[in-house]
């Protein structure tokens, strides 16, 4: 059960969903000076160059911060809660808003090693990814 | 270049916080404390030549605008500002600069929200009554609407009680130091008739019994909004002399915008917060420990135990030990938001952050009542917007 708030795309960002969809997560990469990003951007925050790929990550990260929610942030998330909201940080360094999945809600932890999962949001084609314990 | 001392507010006006307004529209709700302020100051609006005001829902464009022609302005300056709940100390040090840069000689700052009751929602969800579906965003298609309301990363509560659960576990915190801020600043509101809260007593245990909304948070630490309104009147110094009402010396300002989405947010150690304060600080010339009022946005207890240590208040880390070791109430050893703050006082929109200007503002005047604060000179009131994104603060003296 995963309804959610479908993530509004564009053409810039479809690359990233289209990844979803092979159960890859790719953020982009600067080919002048190898910034790695995210969110998504049209110039490298970094240096500016116009120059930015998308590559794939490891999918391997930390939970920089969390909290679970009782109340639901929203409606269409009412059967989720209590919800583990987090700030993953990635291995290769852009931090993400994530949820933590596949555990209960009092075991998340700053610090706890995660990995990359994909569920689908239901009355949509949308993969999203979410985080569970490595 | 130096804004320290080039204008001073000498008009305030506020719409105590309600719960909701009723068919009022947005146009006269602003119009009525826009033209309080004047008066306030003893100036006419043929005076005002200067407007600032925020977005303003229901008003898609031309919003400066149309509010000057509601009013009966014409202004020779005439801004918007968005910062979210820095917005107010943005518009006052905006209007100092215009002043000096020879723009206007008399700016009007302007901030509110109606809050309409909503009608029972049963019927809107008459077409799925057994399980809510996936929705697609109408108008909000921004990298956060994309990449952070899908996890429920969606208005305020969410991101703050993350900040609180990171603050924690680098730095320590107890929910009983949390929540002694919701409490001393309650002691201030019962002193304050146009609090939302007034009158009604506080316990950290009141606190810590409400319902966890986001771990840590209670819901009796996290504002509640309201409708409500707020206007300032800022003049130039030579001005001043003009006016009905002492003056509030603005000798400082500072600004930072540092991210949209939590996730880009800096460390706790370099926030957007600490940067504005001491910006605002070192123009006015003043050190933290010359501050007799701190009038710090407190949308949670987190963001005041935060601006705390960002400002130079207390010892980074310690902002817990801090509250718990300092009396915050308006007759205390570290006056904070002596109007109540947002937690007490009620959060009306935009106006909300500029009520830690105007009690600044009041209490530099002397006009706080019963909560003021004896010979006081130099209050710092900040605000702050999005989830510590957007920051100002500001220094305002009694005596230029």
């Amino acid at each position: 059960m995963s309804t959610r708030l479908i993530p509004p795309s564009t053409e810039l960002t479809q690359p990233y969903w289209d990844a979803t969809q092979r159960g890859e997560l790719v953020i982009q990469q600067c080919q002048e000076c190898t910034h790695r990003l995210f969110p998504p951007r049209a110039r490298c925050p970094s240096c500016g160059s116009a120059k930015l790929s998308w590559a794939p990550v490891s999918g391997k990260g930390v939970i920089y911060t969390y909290t679970v929610a009782h109340r639901p942030p929203h409606p269409v998330l009412v059967e989720q809660c209590p919800l583990a909201i987090a700030v993953v940080e990635l291995e290769e360094g852009p931090r993400m808003i994530t949820n933590v999945t596949g555990c209960e809600t009092s075991v998340v932890e700053i610090g706890m090693a995660v990995q990359v999962a994909f569920e689908s949001i239901d009355d949509s084609n949308v993969i999203l990814p979410v985080f569970k314990p490595a | 270049m130096s804004l320290r001392g080039v204008a001073a507010v000498v008009g305030v006006a506020e719409r105590a916080p309600t719960r909701y307004t009723g068919e009022e529209t947005i146009l006269e709700l602003l119009s009525g404390v826009a033209v309080d302020a004047v008066k306030d100051a003893g100036f006419s609006l043929a005076q005002v030549d200067g407007l600032i005001v925020h977005p303003i829902g229901g008003l898609p464009g031309f919003v400066p605008a149309t509010v000057a022609e509601f009013i009966g302005l014409q202004p020779t300056f005439a801004e918007v500002v968005d910062l979210g709940g820095a917005t107010g100390a943005g518009m006052v040090w905006r209007a100092a600069a215009a002043i000096q840069a020879g723009q206007c000689t008399t700016c009007l700052c302007l901030t509110g929200t109606r809050r309409r009751r909503r009608p029972a929602t049963s019927a809107s969800k008459s077409d799925s009554p057994r399980r809510p579906q996936s929705i697609r965003p109408s108008h909000d298609r921004s990298p956060q609407a994309e990449f952070d309301y899908p996890y429920g990363m969606i208005g305020a509560n969410v991101g703050y009680a993350m900040l609180a659960t990171r603050y924690t576990h680098e730095y320590g915190l107890t929910d009983e130091q949390r929540a002694k801020v919701a409490v001393d600043q309650r002691t201030n509101a019962n002193a304050n008739p146009a609090a939302i809260f007034h009158d009604q007593p506080l316990t950290i245990d009141d606190v810590l019994a409400s319902e966890v909304i986001c771990e840590p948070l209670h819901m009796l630490e996290i504002v509640m909004p309201a409708a409500g309104a707020a206007a300032l009147l800022v003049t130039s110094a030579d001005r001043v002399a003009d006016a009905k009402q002492p003056p509030a010396w603005l000798l400082g300002a500072g600004e930072s915008v540092t991210h949209s989405s939590f996730a880009q947010a800096p460390n706790l150690d370099s926030t957007g917060v600490g940067i504005a304060a001491r910006a605002a600080m070192a123009q006015a010339g003043v050190a933290p420990e010359d501050i007799g009022l701190a009038s710090l946005y407190d949308c949670y207890t987190i963001m005041v135990l935060l601006t705390l240590e960002e400002a130079g208040f207390c010892p980074r880390g310690e902002a817990g030990a801090f509250v718990e070791s300092h009396n915050l109430t308006f007759a205390g050893d570290f006056p904070v938001n002596t109007h109540g703050g947002q937690l007490s006082f009620g959060q009306a929109g935009m106006a909300g952050g500029m009520s830690h200007v105007t009690e600044a503002v009041r209490q530099i005047q002397g006009r706080a009542g019963k909560r003021q604060i004896a010979n006081l000179e130099l209050a710092y009131a900040h605000g702050n917007g999005g989830i510590i994104a957007e920051q100002a603060g500001l220094v305002f003296g009694a005596d230029r």
